[in-house]
């Protein structure tokens, strides 16, 4: 591989406070090599690659820290080429991915398989995720020693929650000792039964049954008491609500090291855009009111929440057709991750940094990766986009193989130009 | 060649009736009077008309009805069409046939009219998308039972002579009931003032915002109101404890003679049916005829449902 050079870039690396003009250097291994306003393209070797950026922004590859795959089990609804395929054409470059497959990944031998399946199909980095709990069933847990030597990132029961406080605090007691992330949903099941939908005046006048936000709070204000106690490296998944942030505010304030995520779509909709019956934003936890859209957007503004994840959720065509509390749950959105967060850049919501830090560095540090950053020696995992480019939604054009995404037809600005993994050219617009 | 003219009056009537949300207020009153032609003809000997001859209209429910389908299903015969009746309990759903591929099979066969009731609520609005004839809720989830609140509204009319200036209480299982929320929005609609009257668990997140005012005693819900809708308690929707004892239910929330005295002197009270008598309402008040409607509301529910029937099948 020849060096090359990025030149007359917008570059904005959060991991080392960087937002300047300037290049960016990768050797022939793909490392970087220099980086800021100082490097020269005379700092290259001669028959270096040189590509004019033209004042676009160049940022660290996405780190998108909850994403499913539909291998193996549901190669109809994603498989690995066509997650690879539209996380890079979204910028992301790292993809944790969720173990609710079939079989569900709760073992070393299925872990050997989803490596090995991700190294030959995928063109993207995978940190696989297993369960926390066998089958996600909430009753046994998983070896998370084995399981972690064997190249699992975290634990997660993704959309499940582990409902018996004594398990749970077993669960942190037993991952505080070996140093495993774990990643929980937050749903009280006895406050969730049987609900599709925010509880609010859309549940009433569509007539379905509501998920309270006190079903979030509930579980990660024990959540949070257990860590006081049996103080693991412990990650909320995603919240929706106000109430949840202010139980956030209250423990992280108290000095309490845990970390949150938020959805894109819990960022970008509110419970209003499901209108009559729209069971691509059926979502889960589901989209809220608007009072708890900002106050999560502010959230992320004071430090509350440290990443945004796509949750992207592909599913067929058939899971989405029916009934509103039969169909599927959940919506793609790896690749539109990017340009939807930088909406709140456009309309002033968070500045640009901001957005970046909880889409690169925030999620790596999570992790304990060396990813998401620029810093001399990284991979050269990039992400290039043009801020301000605006765009349709085309659900068609979209390279997941499910199309259910939430913002069909909206109207986005920030169009990603080309991704860059370790140092090859990956994607091009 | 002659060229057609496009009648915009006719492809601007919404081809569905889906829900009250759905209906404006001037198809509300046509359909309103419309059902008023037929209720001296279904008094008569003679009731049959042709004006639904040659059309076909699928009866397709997938929840037990006694009185609303065979309300659809007479209204229906009355108007000439040819009726089916599909009763779903027992049918390829069970095979596990999805809702759009009934839907599509049922379309292959060229039907005017399907008349659908489903415990999903939005059930009728998916199928709507999905075939090329009209689709007529009848009763979806708990979300809404538009022909009920016709009915309901044709049959105070008849009473009282209109809606408007009316107060008009709605008591009992708001929270599950489609009914309520198709009464809600029509009531208002027409000028009515509506309370509803629910024990604190049974009523609905956010049915302010409805335009309603809401009480959990019922004696201030019923006062100086005209007319008073008793809900049933639907335990079949229920899961969980909402309330300590049908006992208590009916301490609080039963309609009998001493709490009736709250409401206006010429107040009348309906009910949707079927009733759970000693329940939600004492038996003797629901069988006086000086009061009571719900005869009558059986009666012109038929009427109503031929106007919509007529109004809906191109």
């Amino acid at each position: 591989m020849k060096e090359k050079i990025f030149i007359n870039a917008r570059i904005i690396d959060p991991s080392q406070n960087m937002d300047e003009k300037g290049s960016l250097l990768l050797n022939e291994k793909g490392k970087v090599k220099a980086i800021g306003k100082n490097v020269k393209k005379s700092d290259a070797n001669k028959d270096a690659e040189v590509i004019d950026l033209k004042g676009n922004v160049l940022i660290p590859g996405l780190v998108d820290m909850k994403a499913f795959v539909g291998e193996p089990g549901y190669e109809y609804k994603e498989n690995f080429r066509t997650l690879s395929q539209a996380a890079l054409a979204g910028g992301v470059t790292s993809i944790v991915t969720m173990p609710n497959t079939k079989p569900i990944i709760d073992n070393v031998s299925m872990v050997d398989f989803i490596i090995r399946r991700g190294r030959d199909k995928a063109n993207v980095n995978l940190f696989p995720c297993a369960s926390i709990t066998k089958q996600c069933e909430g009753k046994l847990m998983t070896e998370f020693g084995l399981l972690s030597g064997r190249g699992i990132i975290g634990f997660s029961d993704v959309n499940k929650t582990i409902q018996n406080t004594e398990l749970m605090s077993r669960i942190m007691d037993y991952a505080s000792d070996i140093g495993v992330l774990i990643m929980q949903h937050a749903e009280d099941y006895e406050l969730s039964k049987n609900a599709c939908i925010n509880d609010g005046e859309v549940a009433t006048r569509l007539g379905l049954q509501g998920i309270s936000a006190l079903a979030e709070k509930i579980i990660i204000e024990r959540d949070l008491s257990l860590l006081s106690e049996y103080p693991c490296r412990y990650h909320i998944n995603q919240i929706s609500s106000k109430q949840s942030l202010e139980v956030i505010r209250k423990n992280k304030n108290n000095g309490k090291k845990f970390s949150v995520g938020v959805s894109i779509n819990n960022l970008s909709l509110n419970e209003n855009d499901i209108g009559e019956f729209k069971t691509f934003l059926k979502l889960s936890p589901p989209l809220r009111l608007e009072d708890d859209r900002l106050s999560l957007v502010q959230g992320i503004k004071d430090e509350l929440i440290d990443v945004i994840v796509s949750d992207h959720l592909p599913e067929d065509e058939e899971s989405k057709r029916l009934p509103f509390a039969q169909a599927a749950t959940g919506a793609i959105g790896v690749e539109t991750l990017l340009p939807l967060s930088l909406e709140m850049y456009h309309n002033e919501s968070l500045p640009l940094n901001k957005i970046i830090e909880t889409l690169t560095i925030n999620p790596a540090k999570i992790l304990n990766i060396k990813k998401g950053t620029l810093t001399k020696g990284s991979d050269g995992d990039i992400c290039i986009f043009d801020l301000e480019a605006p765009w349709k939604v085309d659900a068609d054009k979209l390279k997941s193989k499910s199309k259910n995404t939430a913002i069909e037809n909206r109207n986005l600005q920030g169009k990603i130009l080309m991704t860059y993994l370790n140092g090859e050219l990956v994607y091009s617009n | 060649m002659a060229v057609k003219k496009n009648n915009t009056a006719i492809k601007n009537s919404p081809k569905h009736l889906l829900g009250i949300q759905n209906l404006s207020i001037v198809e509300a009153k046509s359909i309103l009077d419309e059902a008023k032609k037929f209720i001296e003809l279904n008094r008569s000997s003679s009731k049959k008309l042709d004006v639904l001859r040659g059309k076909t209209q699928i009866n397709l429910f997938f929840e037990p009805s006694t009185r609303t389908q065979s309300s659809f299903d007479l209204a229906g015969k009355r108007l000439g069409a040819d009726v089916m009746s599909m009763n779903m309990d027992n049918s390829a759903l069970k095979k596990g046939e999805t809702l759009i591929d009934t839907a599509m099979t049922l379309n292959a066969m060229h039907p005017d009219l399907i008349v659908i009731r489903h415990q999903d609520s939005g059930a009728p609005n998916l199928l709507s998308q999905k075939v090329n004839c009209a689709v007529i809720n009848a009763g979806d989830g708990r979300r809404e039972h538009p022909t009920q609140a016709l009915l309901d509204a044709l049959t105070i009319i008849n009473r009282k002579g209109k809606i408007e200036g009316l107060k008009i209480a709605i008591c009992g299982d708001i929270l599950h009931s489609r009914v309520a929320r198709s009464n809600i929005y029509l009531m208002n609609m027409l000028g009515a003032e509506v309370n509803v009257i629910a024990p604190k668990t049974l009523m609905p997140k956010s049915i302010d915002r409805m335009g309603v005012k809401s009480f959990t005693d019922m004696r201030k819900g019923l006062e100086g109101t005209d007319i008073v809708m008793m809900l049933r308690l639907q335990n079949e929707r229920m899961q969980g404890s909402f309330l300590p004892s049908k006992r208590e239910y009916y301490e609080f929330y039963g309609l009998t003679p001493e709490k009736l005295k709250f409401a206006k002197k010429d107040a009348l009270i309906m009910h949707p049916g079927p009733m759970n008598r000693g329940v939600e309402i004492d038996t003797k008040l629901a069988d006086d005829i000086n009061v009571s409607l719900v005869k009558e509301q059986v009666e012109l529910g038929v009427a109503v449902r031929m106007a919509c029937l007529k109004k809906y099948c191109k």
